[in-house]
């Protein structure tokens, strides 16, 4: 489990955790928390190019549907098989075995949350 | 003075009405009502009406009689996706004649729906094994809206970009019609192609459709037709013939991705068009696409197998204009009578009912081809055409002298289809139509047909599941239908206070005449001298609808309130379209709306722009404001429920209407709330330019479990051409205007069979009476949320703190000081003998509750008691006298097996849990599951008939 201070975030309740040019990407517990019991994940293929504000996939719930936004521009690295074979993983483990995909990146945008910023959005 | 039906349809009495005012503080009906609804829009009273003074019971059945007896019963060889059928009667007094089925309402609350549900996955698992395809879906409207849909899945799951989709030439009219209509709204380019004859296909479609057997009868082998499309990357869509696949190969053998249809000929008569169940089934990879209800196995918090609803997050009340389809309610009850007739007949007495058929067109075609005649396919199952150049006319005209409706296909060409109801000396009698002897003897009657291909002999099996291998016996069958409807809580049981629903009474005399034959044995396309009666029937039914809600001509096609809602929209879409606005595409919807606005919209070709409610859950006229400013060039519609979905009248309708009217956009009112507006004001006065109503919410069509519906489209003059017409239509004009928009129904008018309920409904209430129910269902919401606004606050009230026909009960302050959840009350409503309200719609964390007028004042206080004792059982949990992860709203239901089994080691006792109140003692529903595990369902995925095994303990 990475440790939420250190992470970016997105307004889209989606974290990112940068190692070089590359970002893991998952949702944060509290969009978790908000989607309810996840039973379905869908994401973009190995290789795909992505375009940062799209909607790339999707996490569902019993009771609703999480899009998932391409938080940067970039192509897939990887998508986490195992959140698709065992989607409570999301709800489970978000900041950790529930991530998502990984992203190779060219450029950072600038307006990613720090772990305050994104509290404070959500107001915890 | 005689017996007024009102005051057997209206539950609370003039005393109910004076204690319950006294509470809300009004002095009447009248003037409650009057203080809800704004000034502004108040009815004025009607010179003229249209609506005659009620009738009591036995006098509207001997209207309806009168009119049956209008109708004339003929023998139908018209085939063309509608044939005869024996109901057995086994099957329509348990579950067609049968309260505890047809009141039910759509199984959401999986825990007493367990009945319908085993019946609904009955239906999946007879429509998989029959099309060789791994997941069905619990219904479709009709068969031609299910190709429609089966065009739009194959769009959305092919990776093919292009628009083209083919269209077998060999396919039912009514289904090339509505496949057009349809098509054309979202962009689809439609190449019907000789499928049959060989013809080439287009390089670049996305799907084809293919109608097997074909609508001549033919019967041939599509499945080079269906690799080379796949091939392509395409998806392929049969239509398959239910009764046919018990001897052809199934389209999922053939290779088709999606196989539709329709089980009306299980036994479920034609009723001039309907109700009767469609089916959809996919191969594996395509379950996430299906449209409609889908039911699946999951398992309840004991562990035990329990059915649900599965993958609803497909559906339009959640993924909005992203949904599968607009499709909500289905035809249950039909799907239902189907998957009985499979249960009752078995696998061996289903093959042996399609024997019979095709042994009739087998002997039928070799006698007339033993005269010289010519045939247009030399295989077939039911159905044969019959070469007779210049004699088509005469011989159709002869038949229908000696009592039997052919098809005229044209000039030389006779269509004549048999079915299981056939007798030899109806086969006779058309041998006579065609000029021959009258004392033909049919020799193959008792042997297979010849005529099926040998390569599309079937070999695989079908129905082994012992489910269709057990009840055979009629006794049998009696327990099991018995069984299931024990099950679930339906009408007969209770009150279901399902806000937006409106489940008031249906009424027994509103429900007599549907199984009359004359009512329920023609053919949608029988000639209009056979179904004069319906026709009748249709227009006043036409004309009393448009009068309470203030528009001009009406169309009884749409067959449920989605259909009626995209006809609306189709219309708007005509109409700007007729005036060179083709620009007019954008579809304003305010955030509160259902789901289905939206979802319908994007079929009608328009673009959804969300428009904000204000804190008070009214439309923000400053952002409506500023979106028509913003779209207003390209404005097609708003569209708007009233009152709300919020269940409160907006003071500001009138300036909502005039605003779009203004930027030239046209006004959609969504009438799924007109119970609350009835008589006190219309519509079309208010500037609606269109609307659809639900005749089994407002006009008593029962909810038959989830379907049928039937969703009327009404319109003012100017958007009257662009209603939906039929190709096949006995009459094309409706009172003063001719409907000449495509149609959204296979039939011509829908599902009449079932109209003469809402004609009843009318006739037996009057105005008169129409309003009184308006009055007392609002004042039953009222007087709900007075009393209960201690315990729960009120979310939403209009003009003078009142709320319109129901109240939503905010149970969000209830969770952040107790931890106990919507779910928990609602599931603990079960326990006291209640179907839950709504359950987080329109907002999440709160209950709507919608009384109806028909629910007397002793089942209204017995609801307001249990509401307001499980509030106590909450605030006990908040105070820690029981433990937040054990107390009996947590636990909710109790089954008996759950109180009775082991030890008992709760913080409550066994009483509490499944007594709370001591009157249940002589008189308890028990639920069959306890609380059902959503998220296990959705994981994994199962839609049909889990082995017995599985129920072992």
């Amino acid at each position: 489990m990475s440790d939420k201070t250190t992470l970016k975030y997105t307004p889209e309740h989606e974290w990112l955790d940068i190692d070089g040019d590359v970002a893991t990407v998952g949702i944060t517990d509290y969009a978790a928390e908000k989607l309810g019991d996840v039973v379905f994940v869908e994401l973009p293929a190995v290789d795909s190019d992505l375009a940062s504000g799209t909607v790339v996939g999707e996490i569902e719930s019993t009771k609703s549907v999480g899009e998932l936004f391409a938080p940067v521009n970039g192509s897939v690295a990887e998508a986490n098989s195992a959140v698709v074979d065992d989607p409570s993983l999301v709800n489970s483990d978000p900041f950790g075995d529930g991530w998502l995909i990984k992203v190779r990146f060219t450029e950072l945008p600038e307006n990613l949350l720090s772990w305050d910023e994104y509290s404070a959005l959500v107001g915890e | 003075m005689p017996e007024l039906f009102s005051e057997r349809h209206i539950g609370t009495d003039a005393s109910a009405h004076a204690s319950m005012l006294a509470a809300v503080g009004y002095d009447s009906v009248d003037a409650l009502v009057e203080a809800a609804v704004p000034e502004s829009i108040h009815v004025q009273e009607l010179l003229n009406s249209s609506i005659p003074a009620a009738a009591s019971e036995r006098e509207a059945l001997a209207e309806l009689r009168e009119l049956a007896n209008q109708n004339t019963v003929r023998t139908s060889m018209i085939g063309l996706g509608y044939y005869g059928t024996l109901t057995p009667a086994v099957i329509k007094r348990n579950v067609l004649e049968n309260p505890s089925w047809y009141t039910a309402y759509t199984p959401y609350q999986p825990e007493i729906s367990q009945g319908r549900l085993e019946a609904l996955i009955n239906f999946q698992t007879m429509v998989t094994d029959l099309t060789g395809l791994d997941t069905a879906n619990a219904s479709m409207l009709d068969e031609g809206t299910a190709v429609v849909e089966g065009m739009l899945l194959a769009r959305r799951a092919s990776k093919l970009t292009t628009n083209v989709f083919v269209v077998d030439a060999d396919a039912f009219p009514q289904t090339k019609a509505l496949l057009a209509s349809r098509a054309e709204a979202v962009g689809i380019d439609l190449v019907e192609v000789d499928l049959a004859g060989g013809a080439a296909l287009p390089e670049d479609a996305f799907g084809v459709f293919v109608q097997y057997p074909g609508a001549s009868g033919r019967v041939w082998n599509p499945a080079s037709v269906l690799a080379a499309v796949k091939d392509q990357g395409g998806l392929a869509v049969v239509a398959a013939d239910l009764l046919a696949l018990a001897l052809l190969t199934s389209p999922g053998e053939l290779g088709a991705d999606i196989a539709v249809g329709t089980s009306q000929r299980l036994g479920v008569p034609m009723g001039f068009g309907g109700p009767h169940a469609g089916y959809m089934a996919v191969r594996k990879g395509l379950e996430r696409q299906l449209p409609g209800r889908l039911v699946g196995v999951s398992q309840d918090a004991a562990g035990h197998p329990a059915y649900r609803l599965t993958l609803q997050t497909r559906e339009q009340h959640i993924r909005r204009e992203k949904a599968t389809s607009n499709i909500c309610t289905a035809q249950v009850l039909l799907a239902v009578m189907a998957s009985m007739y499979a249960v009752y007949h078995g696998p061996a007495g289903i093959r042996r009912i399609a024997a019979e058929t095709a042994a009739r067109a087998d002997a039928l075609a070799a006698v007339l081809t033993g005269y010289g005649l010519t045939l247009v396919s030399e295989s077939f199952f039911d159905t044969i055409r019959v070469h007779v150049p210049g004699e088509a006319s005469t011989v159709v005209e002869r038949a229908r002298e000696l009592g039997i409706n052919l098809h005229l296909v044209d000039d030389a060409t006779v269509g004549i289809s048999v079915d299981e109801t056939t007798t030899e000396a109806e086969l006779r009698a058309v041998v006579v139509a065609f000029g021959f002897s009258a004392d033909e003897s049919f020799a193959g009657l008792g042997s297979e047909s010849t005529r099926l291909p040998e390569d599309l002999v079937r070999s695989s099996e079908y129905l082994t599941h012992p489910v269709f291998n057990t009840h055979h016996s009629e006794t049998a069958m009696m327990r099991y239908l018995k069984q299931l409807a024990d099950r679930d809580y339906a009408l007969d049981r209770g009150m279901i206070p399902l806000g937006s629903c409106t489940m008031k009474l249906n009424a027994a005399t509103e429900m007599e005449a549907i199984t009359w034959p004359e009512f329920a044995s023609l053919h949608p396309y029988a000639p209009e001298a056979d179904v004069l009666g319906y026709l009748g029937l249709i227009e006043q039914l036409e004309s009393w609808l448009a009068e309470v809600t203030g528009y001009d001509s009406v169309s009884l096609q749409p067959n449920a309130g989605s259909q009626g809602e995209l006809a609306g929209l189709l219309a708007i879409r005509g109409y700007h379209r007729s005036n060179g606005d083709l620009n007019r595409t954008i579809c304003l919807i305010p955030s509160s709306a259902h789901g289905t606005n939206a979802a319908s919209a994007v079929l009608a070709g328009m673009k959804v722009v969300v428009v904000a409610c204000d804190d008070m859950g009214n439309v923000d006229l400053d952002d409506l404001r500023a979106k028509i400013e913003q779209h207003a060039e390209n404005l097609a519609a708003l569209m708007i429920t009233y009152p709300s979905t919020h269940g409160v009248y907006e003071h500001e309708v009138t300036a909502i209407t005039q605003a779009v009217h203004d930027a030239g956009g046209q006004v959609y009112v969504d009438g799924a709330n007109l119970n609350a507006l009835l008589g006190y004001a219309r519509f079309g006065d208010f500037g609606g330019d269109v609307s659809h109503l639900n005749l089994h919410k407002t006009f008593c069509i029962p909810h038959g479990g989830g379907g049928p519906g039937v969703g009327p489209v009404a319109a003012k003059a100017h958007l009257a051409p662009f209603l939906p017409g039929h190709p096949m239509a006995q009459r094309d004009d409706h009172g003063a205007f001719t409907h000449a928009g495509g149609p959204v129904s296979a039939a011509p008018y829908g599902s009449p069979s079932i109209l003469p309920i809402s004609w009843a409904y009318v006739r037996m209430m009057g105005a008169e009476g129409l309003k009184q129910a308006t009055g007392a269902a609002v004042l039953a919401a009222n007087y709900i949320a007075v009393r209960l606004r201690e315990h729960f606050p009120v979310l939403y009230t209009g003009d003078n703190g009142l709320v319109a026909h129901e109240c939503i009960l905010d149970l969000r302050p209830l969770k952040e000081a107790t931890g106990v959840t919507v779910d928990d009350v609602a599931k603990r409503l079960i326990d006291y003998g209640f179907h839950a309200p709504t359950m987080s719609f329109p907002v999440a964390g709160t209950l709507m509750v919608e009384p109806t007028e028909s629910e007397d004042l002793t089942e209204i206080d017995r609801f307001i008691d249990a509401m307001i004792a499980i509030k106590a059982e909450a605030d006990a949990v908040g105070a820690g006298t029981w433990p937040a992860n054990d107390n009996p709203l947590v636990h909710a239901p109790h089954t008996a097996q759950s109180v009775i089994e082991g030890d008992w080691d709760h913080a409550y006792t066994r009483a509490e849990a499944v007594y709370p109140v001591r009157s249940l003692i002589r008189g308890k529903y028990w639920p069959p599951v306890r609380r059902v595990d959503n998220a296990f369902g959705d994981r994994n995925l199962v839609c049909a008939c889990p082995p017995p095994e599985a129920f072992a303990d």
